[in-house]
């Protein structure tokens, strides 16, 4: 299992990499903590021909809290939004730094980044859920300059993007905070990617429901994010967490692979949400 | 059209110089051209954790690294845990708690724990958070449990030990600061 | 016999070695939790293990695999791959002379097949070595190896017990039919049809135990190069059995095996995936001959998970009769072993059913016994036998079976065993299989689980976990480990190549220092520390300057290697035997120099003296010295040195444990967790009770794993589907809980120092205990389950016609439900 033959470049700045990008014409891919990349590269599932090394740029490794939303540089590692202990990060986005230990394990989280996983766009990854939970925009540079994205509209299929492949993404930007969100997801072992992943935000307003935000991982292609009006207006607390787990059991037809079921993800799907969201109603400490 | 390299590393404090392929794994790069075959293969996709070592103090399972990534870096390898013959006190733990069997994995754990451990500070961990941390790798021999109770019981030991102790005379990455 | 319960010590999160100012004056090592010796190097990254061998002009192998489960094999086309540089050779089946291995049981019923190092013109399984690059490096190898062009014509896959055994099927091999190997009613007793008629209780079912990965963390490897000096191939092989391995080489390739050296070096976990021949090893061993370079192969992750050996796959129709007080009436088993396409050297694929078949009964007294065990041939990767062989499977049969009769006739599932067992005052006993069951301490083992249970408040919290909204459950195996099968027993299978002898020599050198050269082969199990106490404490000295050396087809005429937990019974047997003679000329030399009768000289120490005279000693290293360097001073029959060779081939010693466990189901995730567990086990006299426990802990994983957690599957067409370790499921620390041991000692009549093996009991009684949680926590639903795995998508399916969701389990204050927020 040893890779096929690249040409390795390393890039200074983000000037660099994209030169470096457009040279290849598609060719290339960005090498940032390899936690994904290079295991298939050792299978030879991904063979390219050239890795553009990202790690050394500097600049782009930051957690930014400020009346302007969160800022997380592509290149921060997940392990510094894990431990981070900056007050505003984690008042108004703590569900990121507690979201943090369901990514692998501790050595992959020191070396995997943010923009890895968004670029990666794995369907059950948690910062991909959450970047679509919470509205995130996707800062994109490419040779025309830059571009913003909404999550929304940048998960386009399994490991699929929008970006184009001249592109590099430099930021995450989250623009308004969640107090009352939570992600949880299951495997069968510690560590391993989701079969199903629920993330979830509610905004309540004197007990009632203003809103509750639902996405799920592992159920497709793609982060989906569920249709919840029919929840705006009712009453936070359990029975309209059954009811939204329900809810989102009925409106995905997920695939039947090796590890779970169709049906069994529906399963999965509904007691996630619902977990989910009675956490997230805990506040913001998550206790 | 191979694409060749010549990097300088740090291999436990000694200084090297080599040429590699781009795609020489830094697994294969440490055991096969700079000769410390004490860091395994377990599955060369980032998984079994096997191939554990430090990159610039920070834990990276070498066969997800190319070497030329490592070009200008610091690296620690299971050889370089010991002081001369003297294990230490990690090392010293995984013997006393029968952390190893065949020992295929066990460079992967001490390399593994070594960073944890580093960077601890004064929390004592339960034995859950060090469970957590020791599900990272995989092994096959021991269950598990010799290891938890080694790890558990350095971190105790170094506590104790206060601020100045944590770790033994010359173990890199040992201390907690 | 005397026998019964001995000495019992409890081992909790304290598995230790113990500082030798804590051991015994005495010096009596044996019973000791010495500090391993093989830590050293382990631990500082000088352990040597194959694939770190680099030996000058070194090519490296890499093999085109069939990408097919079956399919005939046209031209192979190899002007790519040879043109790049750095690529020496390309061999073919055709090249190396079509070597194979034919696996032998010299019985009517077994239908011997080859096995082809290369496939030839056809390929029976995805995966199959097709065909062999050498190149400068492994990464240039399997460049070129992408580049053979390979004619393949696919044919359809057979993948399961039901297509092959089915009427007209394609033959995986032309020699067989009905796609069986073997096929062999062992035991059929003639009552046993009057005995169900009568029955009160009749039980039964279809038991099923899936295809699993032995999965060592150190693949297998080799490095193979002709020694022009010695005249020999010398191989570096990741194996448990050098000396089989030399014979397979030798066998295949027409060599004699005095032309072969074989070594073992360090070999990181087998689990009986190395206790075959596998065929890279033969194919590199004879590149090597041809290219006269040295050929070096490490096998990958996928090799091993899709192309190296599998075991397990099993499948069992039985039905039980019982009285009316739960006492067993009779047996009848039918046993399908799925054993893929091969049979592998030396053991046959005939040793799961084999074993299956002629231990069912186990502990139990089953008096009228009847069972077929069928080796089946599919297109899937050939078995070799696992950690285990077949008796995690007869286990979990058989308490399944207890539990059944018990739920049948409303009595306690205990009361159930303990009815059935062979009782304290029964040993020896002797089954309708014809097999001796030596003492052991079945019911005490049981007793006293039961009371951990009870004292540890295991039913108080499965409570609370009930109350907690979770299903919670409590279960048991109590069995038996047969060890240490010596020839007698071994040649009932008719092997061709019958193991279970094994052979030892002791020497010490003028200095004092012992050198113990064995037949075994440990790989982990800690055999340099326990012959070294076993050894140490017949000649009075120090472990540390006993010296164990194994794995070397050159220091051991022959030896059968480690497997079947028969080392330290076999092969410390034998080396204790060996020491003993050593002992027995060191004394007489000493009542020789003291002017006494050898019977009143003893070893301790390391010095020899007189008894109740302190005055009257001499340290062994003088004695040593003696004896090379002046031994015209000795008489004539003490003379020339102090070495003895010994062999020790016993009938087979029982093991014994009984598992209990607790799991949790959460309804809402389906996820079963580990929440207790506990292991009361007698392995007899225990050598090193901290590598003992390693034994159990490792063992009590993988068994967990059977039943939660592992499986090798496969698609419709032969496609391997668990290719990668996100595939398959080994577990992590994370998915267990503390294990608790607890042991009880009933030395053994027929070991040398009394111990039993005890390496595989771990995996054996695991999921049966874990099976019987399982369906101990479903017991108020009309779910159960009679296979392993359960994974949490089958316990869906089961439960979603009981219409238990309970999704709202947040907030319950259960700490460490993982679906919980951190």
């Amino acid at each position: 299992m040893k890779p096929a033959q690249f040409s390795y470049h390393r890039a200074g700045d983000v000037a660099e990499a994209l030169t470096l990008l457009e040279r290849y014409d598609g060719e290339a891919k960005l090498l940032a903590g390899g936690q994904s990349l290079v295991a298939m590269m050792n299978f030879r599932l991904a063979r390219p021909a050239a890795l553009i090394d990202i790690t050394r740029i500097g600049g782009l490794s930051y957690l930014r809290a400020s009346p302007d939303g969160l800022r997380i540089g592509a290149l921060t590692p997940h392990r510094a939004v894990e431990t981070t202990r900056d007050p505003a990060v984690l008042d108004g986005f703590g569900v990121l730094p507690r979201s943090a230990r369901w990514i692998g394990h501790y050595p992959i989280r020191v070396r995997g980044t943010f923009g890895g996983s968004i670029a990666h766009a794995d369907a059950a990854s948690e910062w991909c859920l959450l970047a679509v939970l919470l509205d995130a925009r996707i800062l994109l540079r490419g040779p025309d300059g830059e571009r913003t994205v909404p999550a929304t509209e940048f998960f386009l299929g399994l490991y699929e993007t929008a970006a184009d492949p001249g592109e590099m993404i430099t930021e995450i930007w989250f623009p308004r905070p969640a107090r009352h969100a939570a992600l949880t997801e299951f495997a069968q072992r510690q560590g391993d990617f989701a079969i199903v992943a629920a993330a979830v935000s509610t905004q309540v307003t004197d007990g009632t429901c203003d809103a509750v935000r639902v996405v799920l991982g592992g159920v497709g292609t793609r982060p989906l994010l569920l249709d919840t009006e029919e929840l705006a207006g009712a009453p936070a607390g359990p029975a309209t967490w059954q009811a939204a787990g329900e809810l989102a059991a009925a409106a995905i037809d997920p695939p039947s692979d090796g590890h779970a079921s169709g049906d069994y993800r529906k399963r999965l799907a509904a007691t996630l949400v619902t977990r989910a969201l009675a956490q997230s109603a805990m506040g913001a400490t998550g206790a | 059209m191979t694409d060749r390299h010549t990097i300088r590393l740090r291999v436990n404090d000694r200084e090297h110089t080599v040429t590699v392929e781009a795609r020489r794994t830094l697994a294969d790069v440490l055991r096969h051209d700079l000769g410390y075959t004490g860091t395994h293969l377990g599955c060369e996709h980032g998984i079994c954790g096997a191939c554990t070592v430090l990159v610039d103090g920070a834990p990276a399972r070498s066969c997800l690294m190319f070497g030329v990534q490592a070009d200008g870096s610091d690296v620690t390898t299971v050889e370089g845990l010991a002081d001369g013959e003297q294990l230490s006190d990690l090392q010293q733990a995984f013997s006393d708690h029968h952390a190893l069997q065949c020992g295929f994995c066990t460079p992967g754990f001490l390399l593994l724990a070594q960073a944890y451990l580093g960077e601890l500070s004064d929390a004592e961990p339960s034995e859950a958070e060090v469970r957590e941390v020791v599900a990272s790798n995989l092994c096959r021999c021991t269950g598990y449990q010799g290891l938890v109770d080694a790890v558990l019981a350095t971190a105790k030991a170094r506590r104790a030990a206060g601020p100045d102790g944590a770790g033994s005379p010359g173990s890199p990455g040992g201390d907690p600061g | 016999m005397t026998g019964g319960a001995g000495a019992q010590t409890t081992t909790l999160n304290g598995n230790r070695a113990a500082p030798e100012a804590a051991l015994s004056p005495s010096g009596r090592w044996v019973g000791a939790a010495l500090p391993r010796k093989e830590d050293r190097r382990m631990l500082t990254g000088r352990g040597r293990f194959t694939g770190d061998f680099t030996r000058p002009g070194m090519l490296h192998a890499a093999f085109a695999r069939s990408p097919f489960a079956a399919a005939t094999v046209g031209a192979i086309d190899a002007a790519a791959a040879l043109e790049l540089p750095g690529v020496a050779a390309v061999f073919t089946a055709a090249d190396l002379g079509r070597p194979f291995l034919r696996a032998v049981l010299e019985r009517d019923e077994f239908v011997p097949t080859p096995m082809p190092m290369l496939a030839g013109d056809e390929v029976r399984f995805a995966g199959e070595p097709v065909a062999v690059v050498l190149a400068d490096d492994p990464y240039l190898a399997e460049d070129a190896a992408e580049l053979l062009d390979i004619d393949w014509t696919p044919m359809p896959a057979i993948t399961g017990i039901e297509a092959a055994t089915a009427d007209g099927a394609r033959q995986v091999h032309q020699e067989l039919t009905g796609n069986c190997m073997v096929d062999l009613t062992m035991c059929e007793s003639t009552s046993l049809p009057g005995i169900f008629a009568a029955a009160p209780v009749i039980v039964g079912g279809t038991f099923t135990s899936a295809r699993v990965a032995a999965l060592p963390l150190e693949g297998r490897a080799c490095v193979a190069e002709w020694d022009d000096r010695d005249d020999q191939l010398v191989a570096h092989v990741s194996t448990q059995v050098p000396h089989q391995v030399r014979s397979g080489i030798a066998q295949a390739l027409g060599v004699a095996e005095g032309r072969i050296r074989v070594i073992a070096p360090d070999v990181g976990g087998g689990f009986g995936l190395k206790c075959v021949v596998g065929r890279e090893e033969v194919v590199v061993a004879a590149a090597a001959m041809r290219l006269r370079r040295p050929v070096a192969w490490v096998e990958d992750r996928s090799e091993n998970l899709t192309a190296s050996f599998h075991g397990h796959e099993q499948r069992y129709v039985v039905r039980a009769a019982f009285d009316d007080d739960g006492r067993i009436l009779g047996l009848s088993a039918d046993i399908d072993c799925d054993v893929g396409a091969y049979s592998a050297f030396a053991f046959t694929s005939a040793v799961e059913p084999l074993m299956a078949s002629s231990e069912l009964p186990g502990i139990y007294k089953v008096p009228a016994y009847r069972a077929r065990g069928r080796a089946i041939a599919t297109n899937k990767a050939p078995t070799a036998p696992y950690r285990g062989v077949s008796r995690p499977q007869i286990v979990l049969v058989m308490e399944r079976v207890m539990e059944k009769a018990a739920r049948a006739l409303g009595l306690d599932p205990l009361t159930v065993r303990r009815r059935n067992m062979i009782a304290p005052g029964e040993f020896p006993h002797t089954g309708v299989t014809g097999i001796t069951y030596d003492e052991g301490s079945y019911l005490a083992s049981l007793d006293l689980a039961e009371q951990r249970v009870a004292a540890g408040g295991w039913p108080a919290e499965r409570d609370r976990l009930r109350d907690g909204g979770l299903l919670a459950g409590i279960g048991y195996s109590c069995f038996s480990e047969r060890t240490a099968y010596g020839t007698p027993v071994m040649s009932q299978r008719r092997m061709r190549m019958t193991p279970g002898y094994d052979t030892a020599h002791v020497r010490m050198d003028p200095s004092g220092e012992v050198i113990v050269t064995t037949g075994t082969c440990g790989h982990g199990q800690g055999h340099e520390t326990t012959f070294a106490q076993i050894v140490a404490d017949k000649l009075g000295v120090h472990p540390g300057q006993v010296r164990l050396r194994q794995g070397d087809t050159d220091l051991a005429a022959y030896g059968w290697g480690t497997f079947g937990s028969r080392s330290i019974v076999i092969g410390g047997g034998a080396a204790g035997r060996a020491a003993h003679q050593v002992a027995d000329q060191l004394r007489r030399v000493a009542a020789h120099l003291l002017e006494a009768s050898p019977d009143d000289v003893e070893l301790a120490d390391g010095a020899a003296r007189i008894r109740g005279d302190d005055t009257a000693s001499i340290p062994i290293g003088e004695l040593s010295r003696l004896a090379y360097f002046q031994t015209h001073r000795l008489p004539e029959e003490l003379r020339y040195g102090l070495e003895a060779r010994a062999s020790f081939d016993p009938p087979g010693t029982f093991s014994n444990a009984c598992h209990a466990t607790m799991v949790s189901i959460d309804p809402g995730t389906c996820q079963i967790r580990l929440r207790r567990y506990l292991v009361v086990e007698d392995c007899g006299v225990v050598i090193n009770p901290m590598v003992v426990d390693g034994q159990v802990l490792g063992g009590v994983t993988q068994g967990v794993a059977a039943a939660l957690l592992e499986r090798i599957s496969y698609t419709e067409d032969g496609q391997p589907a668990t290719t990668t370790l996100m595939d398959y499921l080994a577990p992590t620390a994370a998915e267990l809980c503390p294990i608790e041991i607890v042991h009880l000692e009933t030395p053994s009549a027929f070991s040398e120092t009394g111990a039993k093996g005890m390496g595989e009991g771990g995996t054996i009684g695991a999921p049966a205990a874990v099976l019987n949680a399982i369906n101990d926590a479903l017991s108020g639903t009309a779910v159960s389950f009679d296979q392993i795995p359960v994974l949490p998508t089958d316990l869906h399916a089961a439960l979603t016609n009981t219409g238990l969701t309970n999704t709202g389990l947040a907030n319950t204050g259960l700490a460490g439900t993982r679906t919980d927020a951190p």
